[in-house]
C-alpha cells in the first residue's frame, strides 16, 4: 500500500540526509514537499496540516539545527510522528465479553464488510480457537445473504440459516439467540452497506447495535477512500459508536492515506488490515512497523513473524541437517521455493526488508518476479528422483532438453537453475570448511533457512 | 431531458443521432437534476460553507488563495488540479469580490474541464449484439450498473442480455441473476471459479444466436495492480474479439466516487490494459464529493457516461459538466 509514499518519502530524505547543516528555510522546503506528498497519498487536510506543522516546530527547534546528523533527526522526527499519528500501540479485536460476544461490522456499499467478516471469523476459528457464528443482516443487495454463506462454507464456520423475508433486527435477535442456546463464542453481524447520511438505514443500524449492544463495533473502509473517509468514519462514529477499524485493499497501489488520517480524526484504531482476495489474507496492524515500512526501513519484525507461522519446523531442521552433511539435492532446494511462495512470495518478503524499496521496481523492471519461482519449481518437478538427487552429475544435454520440454521452459532456464544450485553448493563446502557448523545449528531456532532466498536472486 | 447512452454511430454523426428519452426520467419522481442536486448538494456542503466562509470576511489575497486551494484538495481534487484552479484564479485579477462570482468562476472553470468528457454512451444500433464490457476495482458498483443500465436500455426497447462473467466472488453469479429477473432479461452463467473468458465466449455466442441487441458482460472486481487479474481481463478481450473483431465495442469502468486519488492510478492502468472507452462513477448520493473526477478529466480527458445516485433501478444518471461543477462548487 505505501509503496508510492515510501518512494516519493525516499527522494525528499535522501537529498536532506546529505545536507551538512540545515536552516530553517531548509526544512520549509523539505515540509512542502512532505505537504504534497502526503496530500497525493489521500491523507486528510486537517491531518496534514497538523502533521506538518508539529514536525515543522520540532525541526527547526534546537534539537535538529545543532546536530551532527540533522538529516537523520529530521527522519526520526517525522517516524515519530508518524507512529502518534498512527497510534502508538497495536490493538486487536478485544473478546472479553459474556459469550456469545456480538461484533457488528459496519461500512459503506462495497468496502468489503461482507468478505472482511468471513476473514475474521477464519482468523477467530483458527488461531484464538472460538467456536463463531456468522449473520447477514443485509436484505438490501441481491444474494447478499447467500454471499456470507458460500464464504461460510468456504472458511468452515457456521452461518445463520437465511429466512426469507426476515428484516435486519429480527436477524440479529435470532442470531444472538442462536449463539446463546448452540453455545458459540463470538456472533459476526455483517450489515448492509449503507451511506453515512442515509437517514433510515442509520436508524436501521441503530436498532440493530440497540438489539444486540455489541462488543466490538468495527468500520470497514477502502484503502483507496480519498478525503472522504474521515467524513464517513466520523458520522459512523457519531451514531453507532465505533470500537475500530478495518483496512481493505490494502494490497492495492493506493498510498495508504486513509490509513493514516484514520485514527487521527476518530481516535479510533486500526485494528485490521485486507491484504487479499484469498480469505486468509487479513493482518494485524503495527503502527510501529508501517511508520517504518512507510520510510523505507522495512519491517523485519513482521518478516520473522510470517516466517515462524509458514514455515514447516520440521522440514526446516530436516533441510538444515542436509545442509550441514553437504547432501543438499534439489528436492530441498523445491521445498525452500515453496516456502518463499507461502510467505507471500518475492514481493511479500522484499516489501518488508529494509532500503529494498528502489531494488524492488529495479525488480519488476527486469521481470525477476514469483513467476521465476514458479518455473524453477516446474523444472525441478520435470526430473526423475534420481535426477533431483544428484543433478550435476548425471543431467547431460539430452536430459537438459526433455527437462526443458517437461516443464515447458528454455534448456537456457534448466541451465540457470543447475548453476543456481552448484553456486549453493560451493557456499556450503566453504561454510563448512570455515567450521560455519555451529552457527548455522544456531540460526535454526531463529532463522530457517527458507527465509533466504536460496543462492541469491540470480 | 437526455439519456445517459445514445444509440448513433459515435461523435463524427453527432446531428444524425437520436437521442433516446428514457421513459422512466419523465415520471415525476423529482427528476434527476433534483436527485443528483440533492446528491451532490449534502455532499458538498463543506465545500461551498468553506467558500462562504473564506470570501465572506476577506478580500482575494494569498491566504485566501491558499484556502481555496485547500478546500479543492478537501474535496478529491488532488494537489496537481487544485493548484492549476488556483493559478487560473489568481490570474483574473479579482479586486472585491462576492461570494457568488467567485463559486460561478469556479463552478465555470471546473465545467470547462469536465465539458470534454461530458459524453453518453452511445450505442451503435447496426451493430448486432453490442457488446458493452464492464471493469472496475472491486466493489465500485458493475454488478448494480448492469443491472440499472438493463432496466433503462429495455425500457428503450432493446433486447438485451447478460453475462456473468464474475465467475470469483460468492454468490456475484446470483445477485447478477436477480438483477436480470427484475428486467426480465436472460443472464448467461457458467460454474462458479470457472473460466470468465470461456463463458463471455459462449455468452456471445448465444447473443449472435438469438439475435439480441446489447450483450453486457459483467467481469469479477479486480485491483488494477494485480498482474494476472488484469492479463485475464486481456483474455476475456482477445477471447471476444475471435468471434467479432471489433468486440467488445464499449468497454466501461465503474469508479467509485469515494475513491481517491488512486482513481488516477486505476484509470491509467485499466486504460492501457483493456481500452476503457468510458466512465461510470457510482455512489455519488454519499457524502463523498467525487472531484477526483475533476481529476481525471484533466489528465485523460476519458468520456464520463453517467453517474450512480441510489441503489435503486433507476438510480443511474447522465453525467451533466455544468450541473456536477455547480453542485460541487455550490453554486446551485
Amino acid at each position: 500500500m505505501f509503496d508510492a509514499l515510501t518512494g516519493r518519502f525516499g527522494d525528499i530524505f535522501d537529498r536532506l540526509k546529505k545536507r551538512g547543516a540545515l536552516s530553517e528555510e531548509d526544512v520549509g522546503a523539505v515540509m512542502r514537499e512532505v505537504r504534497v506528498a502526503l496530500l497525493e497519498a489521500d491523507v486528510a487536510l486537517p491531518v496534514v496540516k497538523d502533521f506538518v506543522t508539529r514536525v515543522r516546530e520540532r525541526a527547526v527547534g534546537a534539537e535538529v539545527l545543532r546536530s551532527i546528523t540533522p538529516g537523520q533527526q529530521v527522519v526520526k522526527i517525522v517516524h515519530d510522528e508518524l507512529v502518534a499519528m498512527l497510534g502508538a500501540e497495536s490493538e486487536t479485536i478485544d473478546l472479553a465479553a459474556v459469550a456469545p460476544v456480538p461484533v457488528l461490522m459496519v461500512g459503506l456499499q462495497g468496502s468489503g464488510k461482507t468478505t472482511t467478516t468471513a476473514k475474521i471469523a477464519l482468523r477467530l476459528k483458527d488461531k484464538e480457537r472460538k467456536r463463531v457464528l456468522m449473520a447477514s443482516l443485509d436484505v438490501r443487495r441481491p444474494a447478499a445473504q447467500e454471499q456470507l454463506r458460500v464464504l461460510g462454507e468456504q472458511a468452515g464456520v457456521p452461518t445463520l440459516p437465511i429466512v426469507a423475508g426476515q428484516q435486519p433486527v429480527e436477524i440479529a435477535r435470532r442470531a444472538m439467540e442462536t449463539g446463546r442456546l448452540e453455545g458459540y463464542d463470538v456472533v459476526l453481524l455483517d450489515t448492509a452497506g449503507r451511506l453515512s447520511i442515509d437517514e433510515a438505514l442509520m436508524d436501521e443500524v441503530v436498532a440493530v447495535r440497540d438489539a444486540t449492544k455489541p462488543h466490538e463495533t468495527l468500520l470497514v473502509v477502502d484503502a483507496m477512500t480519498g478525503q472522504d473517509a474521515v467524513e464517513t468514519a466520523k458520522r459512523f462514529d457519531e451514531r453507532v459508536t465505533l470500537t475500530g477499524i478495518v483496512m481493505t485493499r490494502v494490497d492495492g497501489d493506493a498510498r495508504g492515506g486513509a490509513a493514516l488520517s484514520m485514527r487521527a480524526v476518530t481516535g479510533k484504531p486500526i485494528k485490521l488490515l485486507g491484504v487479499g482476495e484469498r480469505i486468509d489474507a487479513l493482518e494485524s496492524f503495527h503502527p510501529e512497523r508501517v511508520a517504518g515500512r512507510i520510510l523505507g526501513m522495512g519491517d523485519v519484525v513482521s518478516l520473522v513473524e510470517k516466517a515462524a507461522e509458514t514455515i514447516d519446523r520440521d522440514e526446516a531442521e530436516k533441510t538444515l541437517a542436509k545442509l550441514e552433511k553437504g547432501n543438499f539435492d534439489l528436492d530441498d532446494f523445491a521445498g525452500q521455493l515453496r516456502q518463499m511462495r507461502r510467505m507471500g512470495g518475492l514481493g511479500g518478503i522484499m516489501n518488508m526488508l529494509p532500503g529494498v524499496a528502489k531494488m524492488k521496481a529495479q525488480m519488476a523492471n527486469a521481470n525477476v518476479d514469483d513467476g521465476m519461482l514458479k518455473k524453477q519449481e516446474a523444472i525441478i518437478s520435470s526430473m526423475t528422483k534420481r535426477e533431483r538427487k544428484d543433478p550435476l552429475k548425471i543431467l547431460n544435454a539430452s536430459r537438459r532438453r526433455r527437462i526443458a520440454t517437461g516443464s515447458g521452459t528454455e534448456v537456457a532456464d534448466v541451465n540457470r537453475l543447475l548453476k543456481q544450485f552448484q553456486q549453493m553448493q560451493d557456499a556450503m563446502k566453504q561454510m563448512k570448511k570455515l567450521g560455519k557448523k555451529g552457527f548455522l545449528r544456531q540460526m535454526a531456532g531463529k532463522m530457517p533457512p527458507g527465509m533466504l532466498p536460496p543462492g541469491g536472486l540470480r | 431531458m437526455k439519456s445517459w447512452f445514445r444509440f448513433g454511430r459515435g461523435k463524427d454523426e453527432k446531428d444524425e443521432v437520436a437521442v433516446v428519452e428514457a421513459p422512466a426520467a419523465e415520471e415525476p419522481r423529482g427528476g434527476f437534476l433534483s436527485k443528483l442536486r440533492q446528491g451532490l448538494a449534502r455532499s458538498t456542503d463543506k465545500l461551498s460553507d468553506g467558500l462562504a466562509d473564506i470570501f465572506v470576511r476577506r478580500q482575494l489575497d494569498e491566504a485566501t488563495l491558499d484556502e481555496l486551494e485547500e478546500l479543492l484538495i478537501a474535496a478529491d481534487l488532488g494537489p496537481a488540479t487544485a493548484s492549476k484552479l488556483r493559478q487560473q484564479f489568481d490570474q483574473r485579477r479579482f479586486g472585491e469580490v462576492t461570494l457568488t462570482q467567485v463559486k460561478e468562476t469556479l463552478a465555470e472553470d471546473v465545467a470547462a474541464i469536465l465539458r470534454t468528457v461530458e459524453k453518453p454512451l452511445a450505442i451503435d444500433p447496426s451493430v448486432k449484439p453490442y457488446v458493452v464490457l464492464v471493469v472496475g476495482v472491486n466493489g465500485t458498483g458493475k454488478t448494480t450498473t448492469i443491472g440499472k443500465l438493463t432496466a433503462e436500455l429495455t425500457r428503450a426497447g432493446k433486447r438485451v442480455m447478460l453475462a456473468a462473467g464474475d465467475t470469483f466472488r460468492a454468490a456475484a453469479v446470483e445477485q447478477l441473476r436477480i438483477w436480470g429477473q427484475r428486467s426480465n432479461v436472460p443472464v448467461v452463467t457458467g460454474p462458479e471459479g470457472g473460466d470468465a473468458a470461456a463463458l463471455a465466449f459462449q455468452a456471445l455466442e448465444q447473443a449472435k444466436r438469438d439475435g439480441v441487441d446489447v450483450l453486457l458482460i459483467d467481469t469479477a472486481g479486480r485491483l488494477h495492480n494485480k498482474a494476472n487479474l488484469m492479463a485475464e481481463l486481456q483474455k476475456i478481450v482477445r477471447v471476444l474479439k475471435k468471434l467479432d473483431a471489433n468486440a467488445p465495442h464499449a468497454t466501461v469502468l465503474t469508479l467509485d466516487a469515494t475513491t481517491g486519488q488512486n482513481a488516477l492510478a486505476q484509470v491509467e492502468t485499466f486504460r492501457a490494459m483493456t481500452d476503457v472507452t468510458g466512465l461510470v462513477v457510482t455512489k455519488l448520493d454519499g457524502t463523498a464529493k467525487g472531484g477526483v473526477l475533476v481529476a481525471l478529466a484533466d489528465k485523460f480527458g476519458l468520456p464520463v457516461h453517467g453517474i450512480g445516485v441510489g441503489e435503486g433501478i433507476d438510480d443511474l444518471q447522465p453525467f451533466d459538466a455544468r450541473e456536477f461543477a455547480r453542485s460541487l462548487t455550490g453554486a446551485i
